[in-house]
């Protein structure tokens, strides 16, 4: 087997038993991701990377992480390593200062390889708004990987590293993870540390990690947990994050979201989506119809409030402590006006104009108030729910893979990318997508989500539901 | 209309830099005067992907601030973002708070010579500092700068914003309002409150309306003012300047002002812009501070004395007159070393020689009464040997004199320099007699009925006694012996 | 939905500069996306308390210790214009 076709567990294990070390580890992947055939990398940190395998593979005693490589979305601060956030205005921008989640991975062991492709800060489902071109799918490259993240999920599915960090605010782990075939985690809102991600949305950002099994996915969050002074909103981590081993659905009751699986969802991704919920019960498992009754307002509320936060964490890219900044301007409103004209693409700015007319006076109440308020609806319906049920299921994207372009020219056909993922951010609890099943030969993810600080047994349900379907995560002629 | 016809409204805006260690939201050490951008982090330079932490400290100080001010104490208080672009402000939003300040409404009392007052205060909430903007040319000033220059040390400073009701009418009456604002959060260890260095601003918001009208008139902000002379002069400047276009038939613009005491010239700060759209809305990094009841109560009964409070209980207990007690009260060092004089000797004595005689020696040394020599036990011990007449009044400003320069036991001194009082009374009559004698041209006038001539045997007795005979007694016996004579 | 005018002002708020054509394209797209949201309106919300935060915290605070600061050269240096050890600003005007 290929070092490159291993998971990072399955690295672990080798590294210990000496089949293998971590610089062999890191070169092998290394040329997987200087021949970049998708775009993904938009840093890549050779020698830095190299020097630290080699430091590791010298220690009496590994970290637990061993030296295993990983990928960082270049939304994440990493101290003197380029950090642009798929943005102009942040080109060969080098943070002074590392994200605590990246350090904690650095600190366990996980060697940066790179920092990868993303929607322009964070802003898409596609990564066709990079201001660095979009990343590709490995199923199919005339097709999108999915975004925000899309580079760091295309990068696992491509083999050129077996986990990766991603971003998620309404669905930018989860839907990137279900195109390429992967599975994301996005974690309870405040279980990862949030110092050192670049904001888009504040009460909805999480980081999270892209692998290829939920056991590698459980084992990277595991090492990232935990309240970080830091962030405010970080939360302390009650119970371990745990490596899950369930393999049957005993007791469990699965929500089902009836109109999640109705007519807003392409056939092909119904019907990989039913068939796994029907492993479900023969996992010893039950499936309940669950409804979820305002969260169908859930999209027209994140489109309220991420722009609003965002509009408000963008306004400091103004081109004097950091930057690109505008050449020969006249004056300050000029600098500010063209700095951030030239430096941001037309959906980041889209959004800012659009938070900024939600929080503006006189349209507060209506907009950006009201949308505060059918966030609390969509809280209560969540904790409805889940007094019933144990976990919810439904598709993690309406569609497969969508083409290049397809739906670049109407900004709310984008925005419909996220409409089974944004419900679960807005109410801030943990949700993962695996994969489920290929629909005309492209990935289907499902996703699972539970009440917060539910990891451990979503983890043991998506294990047991991942070896059930028994998915191979192996794009066609991605071999090693 | 006359100037009678107008009335004035005034309301006050402070900005205190609280006493903190370090900045409201990182750990960067507060500091002034310091090289530019050496106190900074990621945080308070706006970096990507940075996040604000509440400094506790800063909470309690509010809280304390809150009490004193008679303010009700939030059960639950949370951030806001206040969004607007200018350089010194690298977020471009302060995290300030809008709803739901840490105090609410209160009310603080303060002193004048007509007796306590009350003013209404709106609310005080916590906010960071921006930082500060160095214009390059063009006079230090941002019009006419050929550039400018940030440094961000200032930058996340802690300050608590204090908003008073409209309740002020006069100039005066705000500057005493203000002078007893400051001495009160400087004597709770709030702010340093050094109005020079910025540490603590002032704006004031001024309208006027005819007198017996109900609405308030348009209102205008002077800015920053850094002294409570300037907030007087500014205040009153300003007020003409709307009487006079009120009177001419105009309106007033609702602006921000900026008064320049070197001219009086009152000008616009804000150009023909629209006035700011802060859109403020509840800060999503920061949880919401609920501070602990208990916590708060013992807050509370800890405060010290409050200054009014002192000074009403001067006024009241010892006699002091209004202006004695404004004087001895500020700063608050000089009222604890006058409250350790007063327990020893007559308070009324204490304070004339505090505030009169120690006071005038000490300003040619530079020094202030608790950073001299002399002990308020020593103060106190000559004002007893005094008023029992054991020395003489010269003879009590020479020793003080003395225990200045080289301190020493006012006892001590008195023997030393011979300066004990003579007491005796046929040697104090012999004295007289013997000056009556040797003067008897003085003496005559002085039968005839020139009273002002006992000063001069009192001086003469003084001279030839070293000023150890007390003037009042010589003064006295004078006036009986020149009639015997 | 909304106006040139209104899209023009957002604009100056956000300090977003955009040339003619990208204002009236951003007016179209922004009504389109407008249209869409405030389907919030549709339900009665007088007596559901907003949400700011999704899993709530309180009184998450910091002690007032000193930490170090970064070095002025470190502050510094990814300014994209430094006057002496100071940001420079473009004319204020």
């Amino acid at each position: 087997m290929a070092l490159t076709d291993l998971t990072a567990e399955q690295s672990i294990t080798a590294i210990a038993a000496g089949r293998t070390s971590s610089e062999d580890l890191v070169r092998a992947h290394l040329e997987r991701v200087e021949h970049d055939d998708w775009n993904n990398f938009l840093a890549v940190n050779r020698e830095a990377a190299l020097a630290r395998a080699r430091e590791i593979d010298a220690m009496p005693q590994r970290p637990p992480l061993a030296g295993v490589p990983i990928a960082i979305k270049d939304a994440l601060s990493t101290r003197d390593l380029t950090t642009t956030a798929g943005s102009r205005i942040l080109e060969g921008f080098r943070p002074i200062y590392t994200a605590t989640c990246v350090a904690r991975l650095e600190a366990a062991g996980a060697v940066v390889i790179g920092k990868t492709n993303m929607d322009e800060f964070a802003m898409g489902s596609s990564c066709e708004n990079s201001a660095y071109g979009p990343s590709l799918n490995p199923w199919d490259t005339t097709r999108v990987p999915g975004g925000s993240s899309g580079g760091s999920a295309s990068a696992v599915a491509a083999r050129q590293v077996p986990w990766s960090l991603g971003s998620d605010t309404g669905g930018s782990i989860r839907q990137p993870a279900a195109l390429c075939g992967i599975v994301g985690v996005k974690p309870t809102y405040g279980a990862v540390s949030r110092y050192g991600l670049i904001a888009f949305a504040s009460s909805l950002d999480q980081v999270g990690p892209f692998a290829r099994t939920v056991r590698d996915a459980a084992l990277l969050l595991q090492s990232m947990v935990g309240r970080d002074p830091m962030d405010a909103t970080s939360l302390d981590w009650p119970d371990p994050i745990v490596l899950p081993t369930a393999a049957r659905l005993d007791g469990v009751r699965v929500g089902v979201i009836e109109e999640l699986m109705g007519q807003g969802i392409e056939p092909g991704v119904r019907a990989a989506c039913r068939a796994a919920l029907n492993r479900v019960e023969s996992l010893g498992g039950t499936l309940v119809p669950i409804e979820l009754p305002h969260a169908s307002y859930g999209l027209a509320t994140y489109y309220l409030i991420a722009p609003a936060e965002c509009s408000a964490n963008l306004a400091r890219f103004d081109g004097i402590r950091y930057g690109r900044r505008a050449e020969a301007t006249d004056d300050l409103l000029e600098h500010y006006e063209r700095t951030r004209g030239e430096g941001f693409g037309p959906e980041v700015k889209r959004r800012i104009m659009l938070g900024t007319f939600a929080l503006s006076s006189g349209y507060y109440d209506a907009y950006y108030g009201q949308a505060q308020r059918v966030r609390t609806l969509i809280v209560r319906d969540f904790a409805a729910a889940f007094a019933e049920i144990d976990v919810l299921a439904s598709p993690t994207s309406p569609t497969v893979a969508f083409r290049l372009g397809e739906r670049t020219a109407d900004p709310l056909s984008m925005y419909l990318s996220d409409v089974c993922t944004i419900p679960v951010s807005l109410a801030g609890l943990p949700s993962l997508s695996i994969p489920c099943g290929l629909s005309d030969g492209l990935p289907v993810g499902l996703q699972l989500a539970g009440p917060a600080f539910s990891e451990n047994r979503l983890f043991d349900i998506a294990h047991a539901l991942e070896a059930a379907i028994g998915f191979d995560p192996s794009p066609p002629g991605v071999a090693a | 209309m006359s100037p009678d016809a107008w009335e004035v409204v005034i309301g006050i805006e402070i900005h205190a830099q609280l006493l903190t260690r370090t900045k409201m939201f990182c750990g960067c050490a507060l500091s002034f005067g310091d090289p530019p951008n050496t106190h900074t982090c990621p945080v308070c330079l706006a970096h990507p992907g940075a996040l604000p932490v509440v400094n506790r400290e800063a909470i309690r100080l509010a809280i304390v601030a809150g009490h004193a001010l008679g303010c009700e104490i939030a059960e639950c208080s949370v951030f806001a973002r206040k969004n607007y672009f200018y350089p010194d402000l690298p977020k471009a939003y302060q995290i300030s708070q809008y709803d739901q300040p840490i105090c609410g409404p209160g009310c603080f009392r303060y002193l004048t010579e007509d007796g306590e007052k009350t003013l209404g205060i709106t609310r005080a909430h916590l906010e960071e500092d921006a930082a500060k903007l160095l214009h390059l040319g063009g006079e230090g000033r941002r019009a006419n700068a050929e550039g400018s220059v940030v440094d961000f040390n200032r930058g996340g400073t802690p300050l608590l914003e204090i908003v008073t009701e409209p309740e002020l009418h006069t100039g005066p009456d705000a500057a005493s309002f203000l002078k007893q604002l400051r001495q009160t959060l400087v004597h709770l260890g709030i702010t340093d409150g050094n109005m020079e260095q910025g540490s603590m601003r002032a704006d004031a918001n001024i309208s006027v309306r005819p007198v017996g009208a109900t609405g308030l008139g348009t209102k205008t902000e002077l800015k920053n003012m850094n002294s409570f002379t300037y907030l007087e002069r500014g205040i009153a400047a300003e007020v003409d300047r709307q009487i006079a276009i009120l009177e001419a038939g105009g309106t007033i613009t609702q602006e921000t002002l900026h008064y320049e005491p070197g001219t009086g010239h009152i000008t616009s700060l804000r150009s023909k812009e629209e006035a700011h759209d802060y859109r403020y809305f509840p800060e999503p990094d920061l949880e919401p501070v609920v501070p602990d009841r208990t916590w708060v109560e013992e807050l509370r009964a800890a405060l010290p004395e409050l200054p009014i409070d002192r000074r009403e209980r001067w006024i009241r207990e010892y006699g002091l007159t209004f202006e004695d007690a404004e004087v001895l009260s500020e700063p608050v060092q000089l009222g604890d070393y006058f409250e350790q004089v007063a327990a020893l000797a007559p308070p009324k004595s204490a304070a004339n020689w505090v505030r009169g005689e120690l006071r005038a020696l000490l300003r040619d040394r530079g020094q202030e009464p608790w950073q001299s020599r002399v002990s308020p036990a020593a103060l106190a011990e000559i004002i007893t040997l005094v008023e029992s007449r054991e020395i003489s009044m010269p003879s009590a400003k020479a020793v003080l004199g003395h225990v200045v320069e080289h301190g020493g036991q006012p006892r001590e001194v008195v023997a030393a320099l011979g300066l004990g009082a003579i007491q005796d009374e046929p040697a104090l009559v012999a004295i007289v007699e013997q000056l009556l004698a040797d003067n008897p041209v003085q003496a005559q006038q002085l039968r005839e009925g020139k009273d002002k001539l006992i000063g001069f045997f009192v001086g003469q007795a003084m001279k030839a006694t070293q000023g150890r005979a007390d003037p009042a007694r010589i003064s006295e016996l004078v006036r009986e012996r020149a009639g015997a004579g | 939905m909304i106006d040139d005018h209104v899209t023009r002002h957002v604009a100056r708020l956000a300090r977003l500069e955009l040339t003619e054509s990208e204002t009236v394209q951003m007016q179209h797209e922004l009504s389109a996306i407008l249209e869409y949201v405030q389907q919030v309106q549709e339900l009665d919300l007088a007596s559901v308390p907003p949400t700011t935060h999704a899993i709530p915290l309180k009184n998450v605070v910091r002690e007032d210790v000193p930490t170090p600061s970064v070095p002025v050269e470190l502050a510094l240096r990814e300014a994209p214009e430094v006057h002496g050890d100071g940001f420079a600003v473009p004319r204020m005007g």
